[in-house]
């Protein structure tokens, strides 16, 4: 395998069999990820995101196929790679309780075998960076779910890991602690070439920023894999525009003639924007006077670039599900 | 073994062993949950033997019986229990992840357990001597020593052994632990002699604190080995090859454990 790719993945497949029959997470799944890559997979919940991680962290067997980590083997060179990597999933609570941030934090560095002294010192140095340095000594049971995942974050970087499983990181964060975790992200990766990360995330925006390539996911198959750029391009002929109105305005409104790819987001204001695509650009006229003549009041009206959401919706054919995704971003 | 692998898994002992030796004793209600209420049966023991117009070796017995059963306790519900509380929370992934073996975490619990209960059962049998006035006569202190440490030894290697089987069983944790607990504080003799159960004793032997309480006694008290079930010297031998059959199974069950959680995915998911 040649020395740049960090995960590979060969017609890779995960069933689990349950109470009403076997359940297929994953089907042949095949991707190449580059090391120095932040690598996206973006799916809804379900789509078999966690499960290609825990076989990637040598936590699952796969049931078809092969996975290679840093050219070894997920299966039988299982050391190798938990040599190499580390993990770090949303809404985490690993740990102890009864010991504080600093203990925790030492206590995970030691089963990667780092030196006492280097660990205590690495650990003040990520403690600073995240703004908990005046947490060192609360224990864990002590702290709010954002200052937590913060901690976890230190922990998956502590062992210096080649590459980085980051499962749903910002999951359930709110929007500042959730942007302090992505700039931190983009900060360590230019620390040091060849470093990668997988992420899986279902908030669009999150991916949009910080991968290099994404591959969206869904019913554990892989159905694109491109840059963001690349993946919008998909979308270069369709015509996009978004609409806002008035909560009040909306509910009342049954059908939009002319229009696909209708979807519905709750704004911030109380406000309701719906985004829409039309196959005859001449259109736009007629869904704007229809709007008009039913009494709809338009607080905006405008042609849009496509988004991640929009390929999403092209490919998968539905959107992520609104209340995974955070209003605000 | 690599140099590198054996001290990565050393410093893995001693982190997972330190929630135990040091956080442990940050919470004070350890002192009522581990001295106070075991006090209180040794307490009814003793008056019960005392009624009974018992020689005072047997208050002894009691007494002892009461703080050997702090490590029975310890290795039901911190050891046996314990990866299922681990997978639980969300750790057990993460010590399968790392690049330790799995045994270097039972270990490290293992003596952090064996450190602080220790530390309770040394204050139960001081607090037992004070109130009951006990009269301790030292037969044997290699014996004493030896029967002290394989009984831990061998009682932690079965603790280890049952950590997998809980999580492999799939039963609830508090369940398992809670139908061995008092059962065994009767077929183990742990505030009389073993003797008086007959053959009992023999299948009982399993569990290493019968025979580790028998050879404490008889070591530690003028009438132990009146009432002993079998000679010290066997007792240690039986000790050995119990440590040695748990420590083996301990290591078997752990590998078929991380391999079931490979193979099914059930284990390291929580809530499942």
């Amino acid at each position: 395998m040649k020395d740049v790719i960090a995960i590979k993945t060969e017609n890779l497949g995960r069933t689990y069999k349950k109470e009403k029959g076997v359940i297929e997470a994953l089907k042949n799944i095949n991707i190449e990820v580059n090391k120095g890559e932040i690598f996206g997979l973006l799916g809804p919940n379900g789509a078999g995101k966690t499960t290609l991680i825990k076989i990637l962290t040598t936590l699952l067997l796969p049931t078809s196929g092969k996975a290679y980590v840093l050219g070894h083997d997920v299966e039988k060179e299982t050391l190798s790679i938990r040599e190499k990597i580390n993990m770090v999933s949303g809404g985490e609570w690993a740990g102890y309780g009864i010991l504080t941030v600093k203990e925790n934090l030492w206590m995970f560095s030691q089963f990667y075998g780092i030196p006492s002294k280097k660990a205590k010192r690495d650990i003040d140095k990520y403690l600073e960076i995240f703004g908990l340095k005046e947490d060192a000594n609360t224990k864990i049971s002590k702290l709010s779910t954002g200052m937590r995942q913060k901690m976890n974050i230190i922990r998956g970087i502590l062992s210096s890991p080649e590459v980085l499983f980051l499962d749903e990181p910002t999951l359930g964060l709110d929007v500042q602690i959730a942007r302090t975790v992505r700039s931190f992200i983009k900060v360590w990766m230019k620390e040091k070439e060849n470093r990668t990360i997988l992420l899986t995330t279902h908030y669009l925006n999150e991916a949009d920023e910080l991968c290099n390539r994404i591959a969206i996911i869904d019913n554990g198959e892989i159905h694109a894999l491109d840059t963001p750029q690349g993946l919008k391009k998909l979308l270069k002929n369709k015509i996009l525009y978004s609409i806002e109105l008035e909560r009040e305005s909306y509910l009342k409104l049954k059908e939009l003639p002319y229009t696909t790819k209708f979807t519905v987001n709750p704004m911030k204001d109380g406000k309701i924007e719906i985004k829409f695509q039309i196959q005859d650009e001449g259109k736009i006229v007629e869904i704007f006077n229809y709007l008009k003549d039913n009494g709809f009041t338009l607080t905006s009206f405008r042609k849009r670039e496509p988004t991640l959401e929009d390929v999403f919706i092209e490919i998968v054919g539905k959107e992520l599900k609104e209340d995974e995704e955070r209003v605000s971003y | 073994m690599k140099k590198e692998y054996l001290i990565r898994n050393i410093r893995a002992v001693f982190g997972r062993a330190y929630p135990r030796v040091i956080a442990a004793n940050r919470e004070y209600s350890w002192v009522i949950a581990d001295i106070v209420l075991p006090l209180l049966s040794v307490v009814a023991y003793g008056t019960l033997y005392k009624f009974l117009g018992a020689s005072k070796d047997f208050l002894g017995f009691a007494v002892l019986g009461g703080a050997m059963s702090a490590f029975w306790l310890n290795v039901l519900w911190d050891m046996a229990s314990q990866l299922y509380w681990e997978r639980m929370s969300g750790n057990l992934q993460l010590y399968i992840s790392s690049p330790i073996s799995l045994i270097s975490i039972l270990f490290g619990m293992s003596i952090g357990g064996m450190f602080t209960t220790s530390l309770r059962a040394a204050a139960t049998l001081i607090v037992g001597t004070l109130i009951f006035k006990l009269d301790f006569s030292l037969i044997n202190l290699t014996q004493l020593i030896l029967v002290f440490f394989l009984t831990l030894s061998s009682l932690y290697g079965l603790g280890m052994t049952l950590a997998s089987l809980y999580l492999i069983w799939g039963r609830e944790a508090w369940h398992l632990s809670e139908f061995f607990q008092e059962p065994v504080y009767l077929v183990s003799g742990m505030y009389f002699p073993i003797k008086f159960l007959g053959r009992v004793g023999f299948f009982s032997s399993l569990i290493p604190l019968t025979i580790g309480l028998d050879g404490l006694r008889q070591v530690l008290f003028k009438q132990g080995a009146t009432f002993g079930f079998l000679s010290v010297n066997i007792e240690i031998l039986i000790l050995i090859s119990l440590t040695i059959v748990y420590m083996i199974l301990a290591v078997f069950y752990l590998k078929k454990m991380e391999y079931l959680a490979r193979k099914e995915g059930k284990l390291t998911i929580r809530w499942e």
